[in-house]
């Protein structure tokens, strides 16, 4: 185990937490300002990728292929907020719950409808391929390492649109008391589908960038949806701040776990029990990080009550 | 209320008159697919006690089927390739005989949903879900990576476990077993619901700080009820294995506690028998839709989808109208 492979780790455990930012983000701040639980956002995440591949498949433009995945995403978020999620507001978790279950059904069912069962492939684009050398002559991709840039400006893009906008000031305002900002002339109904919107065209985006390193297929969302769920339950609902420190944490521990408990369990252990010991505890790993937050901050490490 | 009563003395019946009807006619397939409802409808009677009565929206009671489901695995794979599980600090050998798998299945699942309850139970809301499902997949990726019981392949038994005095191989008798104990765990449950724990537990999904005030802790009545439909919906995922006579970490997945929260839904939340005509529709949908279009998911979807925006009391919310709350 040299420190090149550690280094080469660290940066694909960042890389993880970067994409798990962008699902938990929209996550987070579609439940922060109006209190619904979205199970449909890995459905959302796969709309974007397969977008993407068709977009790439057609014109063969990377580029257009993740401005597609954006604007389908987007609009796809849009006619759920519109048609289902506006009905679910004053409802019970449960019932939010099942509406959404229900979206995943007919939007993997319909996928694979309109698609097939076979995964496509988004090819990552030229000017990206191939690896690049970095200090202590690592070798990493490019392409990973660009998603690592895309996921950060995309980070501070959002908080500098939480923060200093006009629409981030009334988004705030709406998680903070609803009615009020009725009250005040603010239209709720078009924030909430613009709020729904963004947390959507995010998901798409991340389903996109994700999609050229592994296939796009149906059911690719849900696993990282409940990766997210994690990374909110860590960070705080609500809070975006939150899902980013959480994002990397589950990402660092996830990859690294995988790599290292094998090697750790094998300084004391036999060979063939220390790798199925470890990779068993290091699969668990994110969810025991889960817990231990959990002991200690109930309401996760940035959120409030 | 009468209505209901109704409604639930029919939807008994009438599980248990389709199959004996089917063993009559000889439709071997019938009485299988009936087994299947009566254990899908004693998971989703198992997680009603959690979800209905006591307000917890678990999304990973897939964990204690799965769970269930594996004790059966082990014990019976142990026992027919005759070597103990250990053998140390005591001989401990695998077993083919139904009661005492059943009890492990309790027991094993049980005490997860102790360990997951105890640390899930400390939040409340959309934190319960997210950490219930996602606890449910470290249960599911556990089953995976675990390479001594099959790892992602699952595990088969050629034979189906013995009960004692029945022919468990022959479809009608393994029926009239899981059919019985359906029975049993929704008269025990009718009682617990009236029981001062029942009313105490309805009570804090209602009203906590109500129920504090009076000197009840409502995490104590909760823990204990999340562990009871732990047990139940393990048990169910013991038979289940037993019907298929394979068990596959498809048991433990998100996918399977969300069917079985769409058991609870079709039929009505909080109602007893609820489930059990929810996992009737569902196989029967399966069945018939599944043969129309091999895209049937879509229209389970759109059911379920109408059913959660319209039809708030499930089927038999519709049936026999508002009486029951549900809040």
């Amino acid at each position: 185990m040299s420190l090149i492979l550690i280094i080469e780790q660290t940066l694909n455990g960042i890389q993880f937490g970067v994409m798990l930012f962008l699902m938990a983000a929209g996550l987070t701040l579609i439940f922060g300002v109006m209190g619904v639980i979205n199970l449909a956002h890995g459905s959302l995440y796969m709309i974007g990728a397969f977008a993407a591949a068709a977009v790439a498949g057609a014109t063969g433009s990377f580029l257009l292929a993740l401005a597609a995945s954006l604007v389908v995403a987007a609009i796809a978020g849009a006619l759920i907020e519109l048609t289902v999620m506006r009905r679910l507001y004053d409802r019970d978790h449960l019932d939010q719950v099942l509406a959404t279950f229900a979206l995943i059904l007919i939007f993997s069912e319909g996928t694979r409808w309109a698609f097939g069962s076979f995964p496509l492939f988004l090819d990552i684009p030229d000017a990206l391929s191939g690896p690049i050398t970095l200090p202590f002559g690592v070798q990493y991709p490019l392409y990973r390492l660009a998603i690592i840039g895309i996921g950060l400006v995309v980070a501070l893009g959002l908080f500098a649109l939480i923060s200093r906008t006009r629409i981030g000031m009334q988004i705030r305002a709406g998680e903070s008391d609803r009615e009020m900002i009725g009250a005040l002339g603010v239209n709720i109904s078009v924030l909430y589908t613009l709020v729904f919107a963004l947390g959507a065209a995010l998901a798409g985006f991340a389903g996109a960038l994700i999609g050229a390193i592994q296939s796009v297929q149906v059911g690719m969302g849900e696993p990282v949806l409940i990766l997210a769920f994690v990374v909110v339950v860590i960070g705080g609902i609500g809070s975006i701040k939150g899902a980013l420190v959480g994002a990397l944490l589950v990402g660092l521990t996830d990859t690294l776990g995988r790599f290292l408990l094998p090697s750790f369990f094998g300084l004391f252990m036999e060979p063939s029990s220390a790798m199925s010991v470890g990779s068993s505890l290091s699969s668990m790993s994110i969810y025991i990080l889960m817990a231990a937050v959990l002991l200690f901050k109930p309401t996760g490490l940035y959120g409030s009550a | 209320m009468q209505r209901e009563q109704l409604i639930n003395a029919t939807t008994l019946l009438a599980l248990l008159a389709v199959p004996l009807w089917a063993w009559y006619v000889d439709e071997p397939f019938t009485i299988t697919l009936a087994t299947k409802v009566a254990i899908f409808a004693l998971a989703g009677v198992g997680l009603n006690l959690a979800l209905g009565l006591g307000g917890l929206v678990s999304f990973g009671h897939a964990a204690f089927f799965g769970i269930g489901g594996y004790a059966m695995g082990i014990l019976a794979s142990h026992a027919q390739t005759y070597t103990p599980l250990a053998s140390w600090p005591f001989l401990l050998e695998g077993t083919k005989s139904m009661p005492v798998i059943w009890l492990v299945a309790m027991v094993m699942s049980g005490l997860a949903a102790l360990a997951v309850g105890a640390l899930s139970l400390r939040t409340t809301g959309v934190y319960f879900i997210m950490i219930t499902l996602a606890f449910g997949q470290m249960f599911f990726y556990f089953a995976i990576s675990w390479p001594a019981y099959g790892g992602e392949d699952g595990l088969s038994i050629y034979v189906r476990n013995g009960f004692p005095g029945l022919n468990t191989l022959d479809p009608i008798q393994f029926f009239m077993l899981c059919y019985v104990l359906l029975a049993v765990v929704l008269f025990f449950f009718a009682r617990l619901a009236k029981s001062p724990f029942g009313m105490a537990l309805n009570a804090a999904r209602q009203n906590d700080e109500r129920v504090q005030t009076v000197g009840i802790t409502p995490y104590r009545l909760r823990l204990v009820a999340f562990v009871i439909s732990g047990a139940v919906t393990g048990l169910a995922g013991a038979l289940f294995a037993d019907l298929n006579r394979f068990v596959s970490p498809t048991m433990l997945s998100w996918q399977t506690s969300g069917e079985i929260m769409v058991f609870i839904i079709l039929g009505g939340v909080g109602r007893l028998y609820g489930p059990v005509i929810g996992a009737g529709l569902f196989i029967m949908l399966e069945h018939f839709l599944g043969g129309l279009s091999e895209f049937w998911h879509v229209y389970l979807g759109v059911l379920l989808l109408l059913v959660v925006l319209f039809a708030r009391g499930g089927l038999i919310g519709l049936l026999a109208g508002k009486e029951v709350a549900h809040d």
